[in-house]
């Protein structure tokens, strides 16, 4: 059902910036793309990958909660040291990419119906 | 309005049974919520849902607590004084009550309107504000209520079963 992690981050050219040890672990199942973080706890479902370009702490922690276990950067944004410690910690996968989210969106979605 | 009650269907059943036989809590934690504190806005919530995740609640379950109750203790930080939150935890559900120090939701029906929002640039610029803190609280909860007036405290409170 859901689809390779490694292969996601290929076709985005994107960068993983939290372990990449952990990649197996991280469970891509589909994706929200939103910049409010209520949109994305009232609407997001468990183990869909966010895209983004809001790099606060916050994210994380309503990553967390949500149990979304990775969230991507768009247009390059990335976030500060802190944010990427608190994601380690909460064992939330990061990715930066310099594509729009529209564009990650996009090929998300190829990868997922193909 | 000063009051609102929001009890789901499913819910009837059990919440009467818990009015009557008022059990005590098997565990009770205190939280303090400070004004504007967005570095620590956030550690109750996830406190919580650790703690039902180690009595082996299952994931959606704990998805709606965390849900709910980070947009209420977001709610405090962001439009309170500072505040309290207590979290007791009974065998079959958890029950979280939110008390601020003021300043009271002068319009709750407004406050209960999805995109209606207060909320300043602060608050903005962190990524909330957009309007859906009460009804997110509201979708993801058994129980909701809110007891609020202008110029006093406000308590909302949400019980949700597992």
């Amino acid at each position: 059902m859901g689809i390779n992690t490694k292969e996601f981050i290929k076709s985005i050219d994107g960068e993983v910036l939290t372990d990449t040890q952990n990649l197996e672990n991280v469970i891509i199942e589909g994706g929200y793309v939103s910049d409010l973080l209520s949109d994305v706890m009232g609407n997001a479902r468990e183990n869909q990958v966010w895209i983004t370009i809001m790099k606060h702490l916050n994210v994380i922690a309503v990553a967390a909660l949500a149990n979304m276990n990775c969230v991507c950067f768009a247009n390059n944004v990335t976030p500060d040291q802190t944010v990427i410690d608190k994601a380690i910690e909460e064992n939330v996968c990061l990715i930066k990419s310099g594509l729009s989210t529209f564009e990650i969106a996009g090929r998300l979605y190829q990868l997922m119906h193909q | 309005m000063a009051e609102y009650w929001n009890i789901t269907e499913n819910a009837q059943v059990n919440f009467e049974k818990f009015k009557k036989e008022k059990p005590e809590p098997e565990m009770s934690i205190t939280y303090k919520v400070g004004h504007k504190d967005f570095v620590n806005s956030g550690k109750a919530s996830s406190e919580i849902k650790l703690m039902l995740k180690r009595l082996g609640v299952n994931p959606e379950i704990l998805r709606r607590v965390a849900v709910a109750s980070y947009e209420a203790e977001i709610n405090v930080t962001a439009h309170s004084i500072g505040g309290n939150i207590i979290c007791d935890i009974y065998l079959d559900c958890v029950h979280i009550k939110f008390k601020d120090n003021g300043p009271g939701i002068k319009s709750l029906e407004k406050a209960l309107e999805p995109g209606w929002s207060t909320a300043d640039d602060l608050v903005r610029e962190m990524g909330f504000g957009a309007g859906l803190g009460l009804p997110n609280i509201k979708k993801n909860s058994d129980i909701m209520h809110i007891d609020s007036e202008e110029s006093k405290s406000t308590l909302l409170e949400i019980i949700i079963f597992y």
